[in-house]
């Protein structure tokens, strides 16, 4: 795997390609909403969101451990999407002005367009995947590139002002599709591309600007199987060169096989942090997402053998006896 | 044969006129606004009336000319920005409603009598005439008097003007209208340099061929004479290289980005607002331009440049491609060209008087000529919506 994002390292960056060193960090979290973390890279306070009488998000106290990946679960309509586009300036908070405040890095974002967001180094994806159709997949590329001299008008009609800035590009952009695998794609119009190499693209195009923090809406949605096992590789490869993930997804075998720290939305609310083995077997979430028969994969064959299935029309029939004897 | 050589003569005679090429303009500054950043503007022209009135009312108040052009150029850039602060930020539909109802405003205040001052510098509906503007112009002339034939060598030299010869010609001139746009359209195997050698060589031969056929004869210097087609088309020629140069830069890549989707770009950090604003202001200065030399050999007439004009700018660079480097030439030509030949195809032979089943008056014809493009272009964007250069590819994603 070729080296080609410069490791944004912060304090603890680099050493936290280890997973032992992952744990052990992440040990010294309190498992609990809005818990302190070591070396946060993204903090957020007070920020709601209401759309007339619902509140979509109501965020108390949130932060991002830097170097490590966060997934960010819950169920349909608990806020995540809204959550992501109001820290990275898609949305505006309803208590914007009136204690809402987040911080990335250092740096306060409350006002922040989502232009400047981006150029913060917090870049994001979208869950219905925003590629620019008419466009090659070489364009998309090179227009994710940071500071490019040649789009600004005064200069763009004097090549020699931009000429090597844009080879270096292009040359950045193809080692990331051939990372990503799109590299024979790469004169075809995006709009031409499948869902799943979509994803892949937008992922790509996102690394171009060397983010700090990469900030993935349900990147797995809609991804077939293998692709999905790339996609985690990818994932977990920028962790490793030093970089921040925060994650929405609805799959909990990849939130269990991939990030450090789990955090839990349901009704706006952040309802519970941990690490992924542990909170999924707090109360919290169990009630609001992910019901008592979390662990069975329901696709799995290998589960569905006679002694399962006749356990589970038991406790069907035991349930049901229960509900018959309430109404009675 | 008269009768047909009368009618490429009066084909011809649009085809190099200065309107024709001052049409071509502001499309192209038309195409940046809608063909590549996918601003609606049903404004363009407003932008080539505000620029027509800057030039014309400051010769006429006695600005030199130099200074008269960008008079007319920052009369647009100042509309532009009057109009974009409060859209751009707004959904595509808001700028057209803008645009549109903006344009309408500039054309009722330079007909409108009602002030004073006003109108004694717009002069009202009856407009400014060109014999008030031009002459700072024409004296830039180096042509001298007298008249000049384009091409003074033609087919009349050549076997007396036998009409085997002109056959022999037009099909010739087809033959590389075809090849032009099979190579505009990425169907023949040529690239970089040479794809433009191919290509440049091929306008210019089609375009002496042309003349060689149906040659013109203009007065050297005088209103719409030589001189004017000369300098405009020469400045036709420079807009598509300045086209060329920006959207071909990672700028026009930045056009492009925002046309397609506006939140992916600013999840990259663009700053959609500027990119949009900027392209707002170069297209409207191109239509500035375009105004300036609209109305250099006829009159600024606020009425002569209203919807109708911006209507028709939209028909060419539908015609000819949105989002092309050369479609917004081509259709503003196709687009003219095709008119004057419906004209006189019904003048010849449907007008009262002039053929034996003639039953259309002379303003019929006009008319009659504008319900055949209609029919045409409906017909076109029905079988070919990309127009003449466009690539079909991109129509298949819906965006």
């Amino acid at each position: 795997m070729s080296e080609t994002t410069t490791p944004t390292t912060g304090s603890t960056g680099g050493a936290l390609a280890d997973p032992a060193e992952r744990r052990r960090l992440m040990s010294t979290v309190t498992p609990e909403p809005g818990a302190a973390k070591a070396d946060p890279i993204l903090k957020v306070d007070k920020i709601t969101r209401q759309f007339g009488g619902i509140t979509a998000v109501d965020v108390e106290h949130l932060e991002v451990q830097r170097g490590v990946i966060t997934a960010l679960i819950g169920p349909n309509g608990a806020g995540k999407t809204t959550f992501f586009n109001l820290i990275t300036g898609f949305d505006k908070p309803t208590s914007a002005g009136h204690g809402a405040h987040w911080e990335f890095d250092g740096r306060a974002l409350n006002r922040t367009s989502a232009s400047s967001v981006a150029r913060s180094g917090m870049v994001r994806t979208f869950q219905l995947t925003k590629s620019l159709s008419r466009m090659t997949v070489m364009e998309n590329m090179m227009l994710g590139a940071q500071g490019q001299a040649g789009e600004s008008l005064a200069k763009a009609l004097f090549r020699p002002f931009w000429a090597g800035e844009e080879k270096q590009i292009e040359e950045k952009a193809l080692e990331l599709l051939a990372r990503f695998k799109l590299h024979e794609k790469r004169a075809d119009f995006a709009g031409s591309l499948s869902g799943g190499q979509r994803k892949l693209l937008e992922m790509a195009r996102a690394l171009m600007s060397d983010p700090k923090m990469i900030m993935l809406d349900e990147p797995m949605a809609g991804v077939n199987p293998a692709l999905t096992q790339s996609l985690l590789g990818h994932i977990q490869s920028l962790r490793d060169e030093g970089m921040t993930v925060l994650f929405v997804e609805h799959d909990m075998h990849v939130v269990r096989h991939i990030s450090d720290w789990v955090v839990v939305m349901a009704e706006g609310r952040v309802v519970a942090e941990g690490a992924a083995d542990t909170v999924m077997s707090n109360p919290a979430v169990i009630d609001a997402y992910l019901g008592a028969h979390h662990d069975t994969d329901l696709g799995d064959d290998d589960l569905l053998d006679d002694a399962t299935m006749e356990r589970l029309e038991q406790e069907v029939a035991a349930e049901e006896t229960e509900r018959e004897e309430g109404k009675a | 044969m008269d009768d047909i050589q009368n009618i490429l003569g009066a084909m011809m005679r649009v085809a190099i006129d200065p309107q024709t090429a001052a049409v071509a303009i502001a499309v192209i500054g038309l195409n940046i606004h809608f063909g590549y950043t996918g601003l609606l503007n049903i404004g363009q022209s407003a932008f080539m009336l505000l620029g027509a009135y800057g030039f014309a009312i400051s010769i006429t108040q006695g600005v030199p000319m130099f200074f008269a052009i960008l008079i007319g150029l920052a009369l647009a850039l100042v509309f532009a920005l009057v109009l974009g602060v409060p859209t751009l930020k707004l959904r595509g539909d808001y700028l057209a409603i803008v645009t549109i109802s903006a344009a309408e405003i500039i054309r009722y205040v330079g007909r409108s009598v009602g002030i004073g001052w006003l109108t004694d510098l717009t002069k009202g509906a009856q407009g400014i005439p060109g014999s008030q503007y031009r002459a700072p112009f024409t004296n830039l002339s180096f042509f001298g008097d007298g008249s000049t034939t384009l091409l003074p060598f033609n087919y009349t030299d050549v076997a007396g003007g036998s009409v085997v010869v002109r056959l022999i010609g037009w099909v010739v001139v087809i033959a590389l209208i075809v090849l032009l746009v099979r190579i505009a359209r990425g169907k023949v195997a040529l690239t970089g340099a040479a794809r433009t050698g191919a290509m440049v060589g091929a306008v210019v031969v089609a375009a002496l061929l042309a003349l060689f056929l149906v040659p013109v004869t203009q007065r050297n210097t005088g209103a719409n004479g030589l001189w004017f087609t000369a300098v405009a088309w020469t400045v036709v020629g420079l807009s598509v290289l300045l086209l060329l140069g920006l959207t071909r830069s990672p700028w026009g890549r930045a056009l492009r980005g925002v046309r397609e989707d506006e939140d992916a770009m600013r999840s990259l950090g663009k700053n959609v607002f500027a990119i949009k604003m900027q392209a707002l202001v170069i297209g409207g200065l191109f239509g500035a331009l375009g105004g300036m030399m609209y109305v250099l050999p006829a009159t600024v007439q606020p009425d002569s440049m209203g919807r109708t004009l911006t209507f028709f700018c939209y028909t060419a660079l539908l015609l000819g491609g949105a989002a092309t480097i050369w479609g917004p030439v081509l259709g503003s030509l196709i687009f003219y060209v095709g008119r004057a030949f419906v004209i006189a195809v019904s003048q010849t032979y449907l007008q009262d008087g002039s053929s034996p089943i003639g039953f259309m008056s002379n303003q019929q014809t006009q008319q009659f000529a504008f319900i055949v493009v209609g029919v045409a272009l409906m017909l076109l964007v029905i079988f070919r919506p990309q127009g003449i250069l466009g690539d079909k590819r991109e129509l298949r994603f819906n965006v």
